[in-house]
């Protein structure tokens, strides 16, 4: 399974690395989406300071489609899927493969964005560990959900709506822990983030079981 | 160099046997009691207009269209509700390559070495066999003519080396050369004693290299003639 899964995660990235979908289309819509949110604000620095988390997380939520569509468009291909069936690629290192490259192209947006949520919006690092760790947990999150339900609509016709619609209700707990954790490393105490950084591994760990678990019966049913 | 090769000493064993199978797309039966088997070691060319079922046969045979009624028993499974039993061991060559567009064939072949643990020597030895040139192979497939596509699915087949070779017009696209080509790897296929199903619009040529020959119409046989197993093989 892991060695399946290192195969289709360097195969998906070398993919990436040419045809450079990321860093053309999806870093500037996930930046041009900050922007926006910080013209909406307006420019007082304390309060672009406050809602930086979250515009941050917003804009990686909106990425974060963009970047499972992609992966998940590269398996629709030329009966690309079913040669893989044939082939004995085990879902669940397929699954596993996938959620990796996509969330290693999501931690490259979320410090990107990062960066830019300090440098437009003023946002101050207190904490450093909580934002790493949070990352990493909500970023599981994020790319094992899109990939699981990815799979899922890959074969409907309005899969581009259809994910959004799907994925939006389910990565809710995400998204706030997310900011909240954001929110407390950007102080340097008082904001207890225990709960948040628990519901974010347990998000993680649920579903990557459940992908790992789920991924081929879902394939199989395309 | 016509060579006539006798089934493998094996031949015995049915490779595949598929009897009265119904299966649907849809509600749409692309399959409408098909009943056809091979031996092991065997090339069976399958013949027929278009929308006679062909391609569905030979997705029967991969398990990838579950049968909807009959028995479908491939390489000693049951493939009836679908062909994960038989994961690694059956190779189909379709319209489409199976390969990424945006990875070389090279790159793809060694992906796929990678997932079936192939040996990294096997990429090129596939390449080389296929006859896709180091410039060639190195081209991302988007970028490649329909010819070279249909060489570096061929190359993919050869890589893995199956048990069932599953080839769906294997000729198609094709210039005489590289015609000649997939003769020699399906004559190659058939001395490792491996078993190859493929379709063909040309009678004459499937008749005349196949140990069987099959007609269908409407998603049923409708003849099975014995063929001269004569395959031409250019090395």
């Amino acid at each position: 399974m892991l060695r399946d899964a290192w195969a289709i995660m360097t195969k998906d990235l070398r993919i990436e690395m040419r045809a450079r979908v990321g860093l053309w289309q999806v870093l500037p819509f996930a930046a041009i989406s900050l922007i926006l949110f910080s013209f909406a604000l307006g420019p007082k620095a304390s309060t672009l300071a406050q809602g930086a988390a979250g515009m941050t997380w917003v804009g990686v939520l909106f990425a974060t489609f963009l970047v499972v569509g992609r992966s998940q468009s590269l398996e629709m291909g030329t009966g690309v899927s079913e040669a893989q069936r044939l082939a004995g690629v085990d879902p669940a290192g397929m699954f596993l493969g996938k959620t990796a490259a996509v969330g290693i192209q999501l931690l490259a947006i979320e410090l990107l964005l990062g960066l830019g949520a300090k440098l437009l919006l003023h946002f101050a690092i207190e904490r450093f560990w909580i934002l790493i760790v949070s990352s990493i947990l909500a970023t599981i999150g994020l790319a094992a959900v899109g990939t699981l339900y990815g799979a899922l609509v890959a074969g409907a016709r309005a899969r581009e709506t259809l994910l959004p619609m799907l994925v939006l209700p389910v990565l809710i707990p995400v998204l706030i822990s997310a900011v909240r954790c954001w929110q407390a490393a950007s102080v340097s105490s008082g904001l207890a983030i225990g709960e948040w950084l628990s519901i974010l591994a347990t998000f993680a760990v649920v579903y990557l079981a459940a992908g790992i678990l789920l991924y081929g019966q879902v394939q199989e049913s395309q | 160099m016509t060579v006539h090769l006798e089934p493998a000493a094996t031949s015995l064993a049915l490779a595949f046997s598929l009897s009265n199978v119904v299966a649907l797309d849809g509600a749409f039966p692309v399959l409408a009691g098909a009943s056809v088997s091979g031996a092991m070691g065997t090339l069976t060319a399958i013949v027929g207009g278009n929308g006679a079922g062909k391609t569905s046969l030979l997705r029967t045979l991969a398990g990838l269209t579950a049968v909807t009624r009959g028995s479908a028993i491939v390489l000693g499974r049951d493939v009836s509700g679908g062909g994960s039993e038989l994961v690694g061991r059956v190779g189909l060559l379709g319209h489409n390559t199976g390969l990424y567009d945006e990875l070389s064939p090279r790159d793809n072949l060694r992906f796929l070495a990678k997932v079936t643990r192939s040996p990294k020597t096997a990429v090129d030895e596939a390449l080389d066999a296929v006859g896709l040139s180091r410039r060639v192979g190195v081209t991302p497939l988007a970028r490649l003519s329909a010819g070279q596509r249909r060489r570096a699915g061929l190359a993919a087949m050869v890589l893995r080396s199956p048990e069932l070779w599953l080839l769906d017009e294997p000729h198609a696209s094709l210039d005489p050369a590289a015609k000649d080509m997939v003769d020699h790897l399906i004559a190659q296929a058939l001395r490792a004693g491996s078993t190859v199903v493929l379709t063909s619009h040309e009678p004459d040529l499937a008749r005349s290299m196949s140990h069987a020959l099959v007609e269908m119409a409407g998603g049923v046989v409708t003849a099975i003639h014995q063929g001269k197993g004569g395959i031409v093989d250019v090395a």
